[in-house]
């Protein structure tokens, strides 16, 4: 029984175009070019959603993206459904299905409509108050309040849809195409800079656009076709990009903003496949132009929050875009004249118009005297006490406002109406600019915050500037955009124009009633049901700062952030706490303008790309290996090689044996390679590692340690002496980018006269380790050339050769303790350096190992790992490492700090091995390390770094740090568990083969 | 997030680019024989100010060079940069 409230066409509808859709199960039409506002209007329906507290019934208010309450939940579809969504802005589609979002478990049953009735009890800072003890039971409340809350649902299923990012720069930026802007932006590109404008509505001309009346004339035509002529001619322009459909979320420091740009939502579902649904764009602009316009104001007075209540301009707006009448029986009320522009807009699409209430008093301007004439019935210095109605309103009672405007005399008159119209003047959109940084000032004529400050290259123009009518607006906006351009002439100059608009306003920020302000529900923030009431009760408990009663009243705080009642907040505020409104400062809008959808945050960065990762150039043979990956840094590392359904601990086990039995093959292109060159590079070596390098060797390596200024260990790895002054550094994996960062930093900033040079060289090579007993056969089939003697080639040595033609670097070091090779080749012959190995190792049933088997093939050797032994509160005196740090040298990095008062402290956690009672027992690293259980509370000795189970060793080993661990060897320790204690021995952390024998096994 | 005038490379985005503390603190050429305290000065103590400072970036995603920034840490806007050694403007 869908009533049709469509009124003469509209040029902006496709009435040839019909489209059905589903609202909360049931069918709708509407037409091509309707939001699912207008259309579900059109359909005499305005009930769309429920309150958030207390579940009253909520209609359209408005016609755009400030709306509170009608906002919906699209598609069922699990992967594609989507929350709060506005139905002001969302465009009809074939297929559209949409529900209510703040209803459970109907729109028209509402079991949290009891919390209406509570209402008493249910005031500001009643959630703080009441749900926060017993803390315990939250999680009962939270069950109630959440599900009757119903805050919208979260997609189940990973998006199927296609999103990105798009940077753009441009000289000028223009946000929103109404008049203003459409004014600037032919200004800004007719003179030659490179324009872009902007707009979140799916149409060019703001409100103009649709304003068909005589009152309104630029050069003696309609301002909408004035301005239609103007639309056509700037999308002719070449420099101009014209974006529709695009909304700014954000507006940084330095003209850098973020905007969504929607380019499929409103498509029928089947010709949206493979594109792009919505778009990111990064905007770095050289000048901004703010047109964002201005938003109506709501009144505050009794029940102001019944469906059929809507802003006054968006009865305009649905009459004149949409073509869709509110209600049959209209009623406008208003302090100031813009209702008069919806009443005469009704009146000519032949809408029965009840009454006009005003609060003014002593008014007259041509737009009322027009209403008046076509005896329509004005209540001059009237105001709204209550209205009734509860799915929609039904009447309301007027009654006369005192002089102050703070009391209602006389006798009280009844009017029946289905839609009621309200109109409190209008705020600009300066949301944008403060975001940026703007500072805004009070103009007190009026009671609006206005653009004071710009913190960058900025302007605000139009009504968001606070020109409100279209005199002000054709005078004033080509004034600023010359000075701000640069520029001596607009097209703008002497126009004609013709606005009956008068500008008196009588600001009464909480309208009075004839009932006490208790006994009201005078609505200020309609999304998280925020009343005047509750304002006013924070005043009372003592809040003072606007951001702290905003947290506790919860006003704007819904996804709207108060778009509509936030001045009303300040006003009452003001009033009751008797401070100017100027000087209370605004609460802080926050990104987004209006709320974002996480795909377009994330854009392509999904799935394999959400993070991405590096391969070396060997990753192909860990893959037909059937290698598991960690990842280490951005690098993915092949962990472990599980064989026939081995489980980690298995496959570890197996390789871990077989490089100390036989042969273990590695890569380990992943370690940061630095090359470093210069007639200063010794003294640089020598700076920067604890030990001393100027006496190394060309074709020797020698490990290094490295220091933070502040003595701790900070990277490690083998360095070697290519030439006189070419040295290769090898870093960490994860250190690799960091190292070559704070060594640059040095030579630059702190040490400019050393000749030295630092290339990265990671990514150039791919590098092989083969390591145990019969490492030294393989390498000699691998590269028949060289003579791997141990007296030609002994450990800790290089040599520069080839395989056949490709050179190569080989060096003999080793991290496993084992006689070992690493074989570095240009990176693209990784892959069959590798495979060449592979199959001269064959006969040595050469196993390939990971990350995982290296860290415990280390571990039994007492190796550390910097970032797992070590973190950032660890000396080299403190990991044992005392052999590594030269007394002779005067100074490295790092130096002066061992011996600070505190780094010599004998009870610093110190690197100590730790074996357990039962050999069995694998310890848990991380796990706490006591030596009383018995006195309380339990003092924490230290934390075990590095456990394994050792398949060489046969027993479990560990690496932990203790609170003066060097000093505990043999001494009885405990690791308490959550269902045991185990009991461990403090051990050398060298566990296998201390004297080094393997190395020229 | 801004845009850095690197003076070897001229403006770009700050995603480019790493902070690196307050400028213009000299490691001591001679470490060893500073007191604790005087270490601990060098080594720990830096400003945080609200307003104009002094501050050391590095043009980490172009030409790896380090520069210093004035920059007004209230509202970000950067005053000047000038190369490693030259003088800090003056006013
Ligand atoms: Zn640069």
């Amino acid at each position: 029984m869908t009533k049709n409230l469509r009124v003469k066409t509209s040029k902006f509808i496709d009435e040839t175009y019909k489209i059905s859709f589903k609202f909360n199960g049931t069918t709708y039409y509407g037409y091509k070019g309707d939001t699912l506002a207008s259309a579900l209007l059109a359909s005499g329906l305005h009930l769309v959603g429920r309150s958030f507290k207390y579940h009253r019934p909520r209609g359209i208010m408005t016609a755009g993206s400030e709306e509170p309450n009608a906002i919906v939940q699209l598609h069922k579809n699990t992967s594609r459904t989507e929350p709060n969504v506005r139905a002001t802005e969302i465009e009809i589609y074939e297929g559209l299905e949409a529900s209510s979002q703040n209803c459970w478990p109907s729109v028209n049953f509402d079991i949290g409509g009891i919390n209406n009735f509570l209402s008493p009890i249910l005031p500001a800072g009643f959630y703080y108050k009441t749900f926060m003890w017993p803390a315990s039971f939250w999680e009962k409340y939270e069950y109630f309040i959440r599900k009757s809350a119903g805050l919208g649902k979260s997609p189940t299923e990973p998006d199927p849809d296609i999103y990105e990012h798009k940077y753009i720069h441009c000289d000028v930026l223009i946000i929103g195409a109404g008049i203003s802007g459409i004014i600037a932006a032919k200004t800004a590109a007719k003179n030659g800079y490179k324009t872009l404008l902007v707009d979140e509505k799916p149409y060019l001309g703001g409100s103009t656009i649709y304003q068909n009346s005589d009152h309104f004339k630029i050069n003696n035509q309609i301002s909408s076709s004035w301005l239609e002529k103007e639309i056509n001619e700037i999308k002719k322009i070449e420099n101009l990009k014209i974006k529709t459909r695009t909304s700014v979320a954000a507006y940084h420091g330095y003209n850098f903003l973020l905007a969504r740009e929607n380019l499929t939502d409103h498509l029928p579902l089947g010709q949206r496949k493979d594109k792009t649904r919505q778009r990111l764009l990064k905007i770095r602009a050289k000048k901004v132009i703010s047109a964002t316009g201005s938003l109506e104001r709501p009144l505050i007075f009794n029940n102001n929050d019944r469906p059929g209540i809507l802003l006054s301009s968006a009865v305009e707006k649905y009459a004149n875009f949409y073509g869709v009448a509110c209600g049959e029986k209209n009623v406008l009320f208003t302090n100031n004249d813009s209702a008069y522009e919806t009443a005469i807009s009704l009146y000519q699409k032949g809408i029965n118009i009840e009454a006009v209430i005003d609060n003014r008093e002593e008014i007259d301007s041509k737009l009322i005297k027009e209403i008046e004439k076509n005896n329509i019935k004005v209540y001059k210095g009237y105001t709204v006490v209550d209205t009734s109605g509860y799915k929609r309103i039904n009447k309301i009672s007027i009654m006369q406002l005192s002089k102050d405007g703070q009391k209602v005399t006389g006798s009280k008159i009844s009017i029946n109406c289905d839609c009621l119209g309200i109109s409190g003047g209008w705020t600009p959109a300066v949301h944008l600019f403060t975001q940026s940084g703007g500072k805004l000032k009070f103009r007190d004529e009026d009671q609006v915050f206005i653009p004071n400050i710009y913190p960058s290259d900025q302007i605000s123009i139009g009504s968001c500037n606070g020109d409100f009518t279209l005199n002000e607006i054709l005078s004033n906006v080509p004034k600023n955009l010359k000075e701000f351009l640069n520029i001596k002439k607009t097209d703008y100059e002497n126009l004609e124009v013709n606005s009956s608009f008068n500008k008196s306003k009588r600001n009464i920020w909480l309208l009075p009633s004839d009932k006490i302000i208790g006994k009201t529900k005078p609505f200020v923030d309609y999304q998280n049901d925020a009343t005047a009431k509750d304002i006013k009760l924070a005043l009372r408990e003592g809040f003072r700062s606007i951001e702290h009663v905003k947290r506790y009243t919860t006003t704007g705080m819904g996804t709207d952030q108060g778009k509509l009642g936030n001045m009303h907040a300040l006003g009452i505020i003001s009033e009751t706490a008797g401070s100017k409104m100027g000087e209370l400062g605004t609460t802080t809008f926050r990104p987004p303008y209006t709320p974002l959808t996480f795909g377009t945050i994330v854009g392509r960065n999904v799935g394999e790309y959400f993070d991405i990762f590096r391969k070396t150039p060997i990753h192909e043979c860990h893959l037909k290996n059937k290698a598991e990956f960690e990842n280490v840094g951005q690098w993915k590392r092949a962990w472990y090689y599980p064989q026939n359904g081995e489980s980690m601990h298995d496959a570890v086990q197996r390789e871990s044996k077989a490089a100390r039995d036989s042969a273990g093959i590695l890569d380990a292109s992943t370690l940061g390679k630095i090359d470093i060159q210069g007639t200063d590079a010794s003294e640089f070596l020598n700076r920067v590692y604890t030990n001393a390098w100027s006496k190394l060797a060309i074709g020797k390596c020698r490990y290094g340690l490295m220091l933070n200024e502040d003595g701790m260990v900070y990277d490690d790895g083998v360095t070697t002496r290519l030439g006189e002054n070419h040295y290769i550094m090898t870093t960490t994996t994860g250190g690799a980018a960091t190292v070559l960062g704070k060594l640059e930093d040095y030579l630059q900033t702190e040490w400019p006269e050393l000749d030295v040079y630092l290339t990265s060289v990671t990514d150039h090579y791919a590098t092989v380790s083969v390591c145990g007993p019969n490492s030294k056969k393989i390498v000699s089939q691998v590269i028949p050339d060289l003579d791997f003697s141990d007296e030609n080639f002994p450990h800790m040595s290089f040599k520069n050769t080839k395989i056949g033609k490709i050179k190569c670097r080989v060096m003999r070091i080793s991290f496993t303790g084992e006689h070992s090779y690493e074989i570095n080749v240009q990176a693209n012959y990784g892959k069959s350096l590798w495979e060449k190995c592979m199959e001269a190792g064959k006969q040595f049933n050469i196993t390939p190992y990971g990350t995982e088997t290296m860290h415990l093939l280390r571990a039994e050797k007492g190796f550390i790992i910097v970032g797992q032994d070590t973190d950032a509160t660890m000396t080299p005196i403190d990991l044992q490492m005392d052999w590594i740090v030269s007394k002779k040298k005067y100074d490295f990095i790092g130096k002066r700090s061992l011996y600070r008062s505190d780094t010599i402290r004998e009870d610093r956690k110190q690197l100590v091995g730790l074996l357990t009672e039962n050999p069995d027992e694998v310890l848990e690293e991380g796990a706490q390390i006591v030596a009383d259980m018995n006195k309380l509370p339990i003092e924490m000795l230290g934390h075990v770094t590095s456990s394994y189970y050792s398949p060489n060793l046969k027993k479990s080993i560990a690496l932990g740090v203790v609170r003066g661990g060097k000093n505990m060897m043999g001494q009885k320790l405990i690791i308490p568990m959550e269902d045991k204690q185990i009991n461990v021995t403090v051990a050398d952390p060298v566990f296998l083969d201390k004297e080094n024998k393997r190395l020229n096994a | 997030m801004f845009v850095i005038n690197c003076p070897y490379c001229g403006e770009r985005e700050q995603s480019e680019f790493k902070a690196g503390g307050e400028a213009h603190i000299v490691r001591p050429k001679q470490p060893t024989e500073l007191s604790d305290d005087q270490w601990a000065e060098y080594l720990f103590m830096r400003k945080n100010i609200k307003g104009v400072q002094f501050e050391r970036w590095v043009h980490t995603h172009g030409c790896r060079k380090w520069f210093n920034v004035v920059r007004d840490t209230s509202n970000d806007l950067i005053k000047a940069v000038y190369k490693m050694g030259e003088k800090p403007p003056t006013k």
